[in-house]
């Protein structure tokens, strides 16, 4: 029976991981390759790294860190931050990433989604999406890490992204990210409808609120960043949490 | 020395560094006579079988695989093309394994394809299983799937049982991703190497 996944995400800047809540107050939490490696022993499934540099030269070091990613860690790794063509994914392909995900840049142009999934197929397409739930309760897409709301509802743009080629959907409430109150588990059982697999993320300050969304959520992996890097819990001990409830993990 | 079959297949490079970080001394080629030399040839791949059958037909590497006598591991797309048809694209392949690839329709409508991520493995035989036990994680990405014939060295179960892996002589395959399934996956390529060192001595 297939596993559910349990995803740690590094964000990246300037070559180093890094975490803040709701994307600010950044702190530096160590080596991108060696926190995978470890990620990696301790039993997680997969690994998200996102490039949040702002600078060229931060970029260029991402592409450098991919390589020294592939050559040391056994499980696969998307990769993400700052993709805005067909190219800057093949970079990061090339370079031996087994995943992109793109999110504000598939915002702006759609056909970045067709474009990677026809060159490379679905499977290497993750989209995601960031989205706050506006006064109205609707949920509307934000780009720029949050810093803008877009007209766009959520559900509507996770399907057509689906139908453009998106092969998982990596959903982040902006809401709820770096707050550590759990995910919003109405919104991804609804996601769930999507014929692809959905990542949540954002929110996690327990092994229950990730058992939840697995559950409740019916999501099919839960991605998270501060309880691990952090050392509030490892990724063993959330996985034993999951087994006891009855949750099918690789253990 | 391993070789890694440069068919123009994606991601090789994941699948080299994951034969060198268990102490393969391996490379990347389409050269016939490099190929013919090495002590274990593997065929890796991500993508699409008719693509994959042109690339190869392209390079002449159809027959070249078809005759090895050295062990041979294909892996994902790598062992759907050993196989005798895929319907993806309706596609004749290499006729090693007596079987044929099918898409992975699913019955239940919650069971999302492609299958992607870890699932287990059972029914294990031959030495590329030696000291992985029933029900060990591998990880999969794929939509097509052999089905299980008097081949099938591993059985997964997703929508239906298919062969997660085939072996008939020095021909091995497996649908998963040895070198992206952590300790399990190092372990099936280091009985992979330790076949092929011995079977060169």
């Amino acid at each position: 029976m297939l596993a559910k996944r349990i995803i740690p995400c590094l964000d990246v800047r300037d070559g180093e991981t890094v975490k803040g809540t709701n994307f600010k107050n950044l702190r530096s939490v160590g080596d991108p390759v060696e926190l995978g490696v470890r990620y990696a022993e301790e039993g997680a499934d997969e690994l998200v790294y996102l490039d949040i540099s702002a600078s060229a030269e931060g970029r260029s070091t991402f592409c450098g860190l991919v390589s020294r990613i592939a050559s040391r860690i056994d499980i696969p790794f998307t990769v993400g931050g700052g993709i805005r063509s067909v190219d800057d994914a093949s970079r990061l392909l090339d370079a031996g990433a087994d995943k992109v995900t793109v999110n504000t840049a598939a915002v702006q142009n759609p056909d970045l989604i067709s474009g990677l999934a026809a060159k490379y197929g679905s499977q290497f397409v993750v989209t995601a999406i960031d989205a706050r739930k506006g006064a109205d309760g609707r949920w509307m897409v934000t780009t720029h890490g949050g810093r803008n709301t877009t007209d766009l509802e959520l559900f509507e743009w996770a399907r057509r992204a689906v139908g453009l080629g998106a092969g998982e959907i990596l959903f982040t409430s902006m809401d709820h990210d770096g707050t550590g109150t759990g995910y919003p588990v109405d919104v991804y059982s609804r996601l769930a409808d999507l014929p692809v697999p959905v990542i949540a993320s954002g929110g996690a300050g327990s092994a229950e609120d990730i058992a939840r969304v697995l559950t409740a959520g019916k999501a099919d992996a839960a991605l998270a960043a501060g309880i691990f890097h952090f050392g509030k819990l490892t990724i063993a001990q959330v996985k034993s949490h999951l087994a006891t409830g009855g949750i099918t993990v690789r253990i | 020395m391993i070789a890694v079959v440069d068919y123009g297949a994606g991601n090789i490079r994941s699948v080299v560094e994951a034969f060198r970080r268990n102490g393969a001394d391996c490379c990347v080629t389409a050269d016939h006579e490099t190929i013919l030399r090495a002590s274990g040839v593997v065929i890796p791949g991500v993508g699409e079988a008719a693509h994959a059958m042109r690339q190869l037909r392209q390079r002449g590497l159809d027959n070249v695989i078809r005759n090895l006598t050295v062990p041979v591991l294909g892996i994902c797309i790598g062992m759907q093309i050993l196989c005798n048809r895929s319907e993806e694209g309706d596609t004749e392949c290499l006729g090693i394994f007596d079987c044929e690839v099918q898409h992975l329709s699913a019955s239940d409508p919650t069971l999302k394809i492609p299958h992607m991520g870890w699932d287990t493995v059972s029914d294990l035989k031959g030495p590329l299983f030696e000291g992985l036990g029933n029900g060990s994680w591998m990880y999969f990405v794929h939509s097509f799937a052999a089905n299980l014939c008097h081949e099938t060295a591993a059985v997964t179960d997703y929508c239906a049982p298919f062969s997660a892996a085939l072996q008939k002589d020095n021909f091995m395959g497996v649908q998963f991703h040895p070198e992206k399934s952590a300790a399990a996956g190092a372990r099936l390529i280091s009985n992979f190497i330790t076949i092929s060192e011995s079977s060169c001595k």
